[in-house]
């Protein structure tokens, strides 16, 4: 069956078999890797992007579901060069340790911000309750959720990871200075 | 690896192409809604569709709305959307009760009302929800709808009424006043399955129970009903003895199996202590109290 899915804004066409799962039609046939398969059963919450502006899990949503929809994943999630407040969250506060679960975190992240940009700890912990880290024990995560939505509020305009302009190529830390590599 | 088997995949615009779809299929088809708990099922062959009708896009189907008397809700409404359902709320604690506790906010999102009373899963939550409230269940069809009790509509785990060639379309609660209600569910962990869950919905007149609806989930309740506990509160005073008699019925009658959730003598101890407890806060809130607490 053909489809057509747009991601991260780019309309993609593909012809796929009706038991495709999203996560695959992503990973596999667009090569966006940033998402993750986890656990397969819609427990872990690696596989987490937005259908339509909404985070599904999308190892149990079909690809030809997502036909004529939106998706965005992780990879969309920074501005060209600038990282998402949430992404720079994560690396000033230690939210991840292997990584795995991270881009399924910060995508449930944004969604909440945008949603709620004064959440509580317990929001914030309602909001990630179906994915599954194993490494930080979440504390950093909820952290990290918190920094971001802090940062928004106290400063639009913080400045934030950025690419280093040409010469570089290396991520620059502005907004917390520990990290800085 | 887990993925479904091949699958033929066809796309209902309306609920009339659904039906023409699935009278062409049957009985090989099934209604692919939030697929979450379908697909899952399909990855495990636990079924084997030849062709899935994919109802996603009948977007008259996705709603939440108050009538004169009655709270109608499509088949196709997500659990977010009962969840920020003011009238929902205002109406049936119950409701918002149990969809804090189905799954997690991300399967809430994309799961659906219709999915999961037709998935029939014994843990599923809403369908004791339902039962409480007495509910009806619409089901569309190649001779047109018909309307079905809640309490009906279950025939057995992961069985419903629901024809081959049919499909449920709308559930309908009746709106009545001096009404309270109530649900609450131990688990293991957040968004787990139940070990035990028990919803509770009342109507009052002065202090005696005129009407009492008492649901349960994965306890082995013959259509997720305490039956014997209702027919023990018609017109008594509702008050702490009346509860706890309730409690103790309830948890007799039932009959959960012990797994690995737990062994059954704990289940019962569950229906028993949840069951008097959402009594407890049904009839609170019936009286106008308590209506922003959590019921859990």
């Amino acid at each position: 069956m053909k489809i057509t899915v747009t991601v991260n804004g780019t309309d993609h066409a593909r012809v796929v078999e009706p038991r495709l799962l999203l996560i695959h039609f992503l990973r596999d046939e667009l090569g966006l890797t940033g998402s993750h398969w986890g656990c397969d059963t819609s427990n872990c919450g690696a596989c987490v992007v937005w259908l339509d502006e909404t985070p599904v899990k999308s190892c149990t949503v079909l690809a030809v579901m997502a036909d004529g929809r939106r998706v965005n994943t992780v990879e969309g999630l920074a501005a060209g060069t600038a990282l998402d407040p949430v992404q720079e969250a994560f690396a000033a506060c230690h939210g991840l340790q292997c990584g795995f679960c991270t881009p399924g975190m910060m995508m449930t992240a944004r969604w909440l911000l945008d949603r709620n940009p004064d959440p509580t700890e317990e929001d914030v912990r309602e909001a990630i309750s179906g994915q599954v880290c194993r490494c930080t024990g979440y504390e950093n995560i909820v952290r990290s959720v918190l920094w971001a939505a802090k940062h928004e509020r106290d400063d639009p305009d913080e400045p934030r990871l950025r690419a280093a302009p040409p010469q570089g190529g290396r991520a620059v830390h502005q907004g917390a200075g520990h990290l800085r590599r | 690896m887990q993925v479904p088997a091949q699958v033929e995949y066809e796309r209902a615009s309306s609920v009339d192409h659904a039906l023409t779809l699935l009278a062409r299929y049957a009985p090989g088809a099934r209604i692919l809604a939030g697929g979450h708990s379908l697909i899952p099922m399909m990855k495990l062959r636990l079924a084997q569709p030849e062709v899935l009708i994919d109802i996603n896009r009948i977007t008259g189907l996705r709603y939440i709305e108050q009538t004169a008397g009655q709270l109608r809700i499509g088949a196709l409404a997500r659990h977010a959307d009962l969840l920020a359902s003011q009238a929902a709320g205002d109406h049936f604690a119950i409701l918002h009760d149990a969809e804090r506790v189905i799954a997690d906010p991300v399967v809430r999102n994309w799961g659906t009302i219709g999915g999961s009373l037709c998935q029939a899963d014994p843990s599923e939550d809403l369908s004791a929800a339902f039962a409480a409230l007495k509910g009806s269940m619409i089901i569309h069809g190649p001779d047109g709808s018909r309307e079905v009790s809640a309490r009906a509509f279950h025939t057995g785990p992961y069985e419903t009424v629901v024809g081959p060639a049919e499909m449920l379309t709308e559930i309908r609660l009746p709106i009545r006043p001096n009404c309270g209600s109530a649900y609450v569910k131990v688990a293991r962990r957040a968004g787990d399955w139940p070990i035990g869950a028990a919803g509770v919905a009342v109507r009052l007149e002065g202090d005696l129970i005129a009407d009492v609806g008492i649901g349960l989930t994965a306890v082995g309740a013959a259509h997720f009903v305490a039956a014997e506990a209702e027919a023990f509160l018609h017109g008594r005073v509702a008050g702490e003895e009346a509860f706890a008699g309730a409690g103790e019925i309830a948890a007799e009658h039932c009959n959960p199996a012990s797994d690995q959730r737990g062994p059954a003598d704990y289940k019962r101890h569950l229906v028993r202590e949840l069951t008097t407890r959402m009594l407890r806060v049904a009839v609170r809130r019936a009286r106008g109290l308590d209506l922003e607490t959590s019921a859990s």
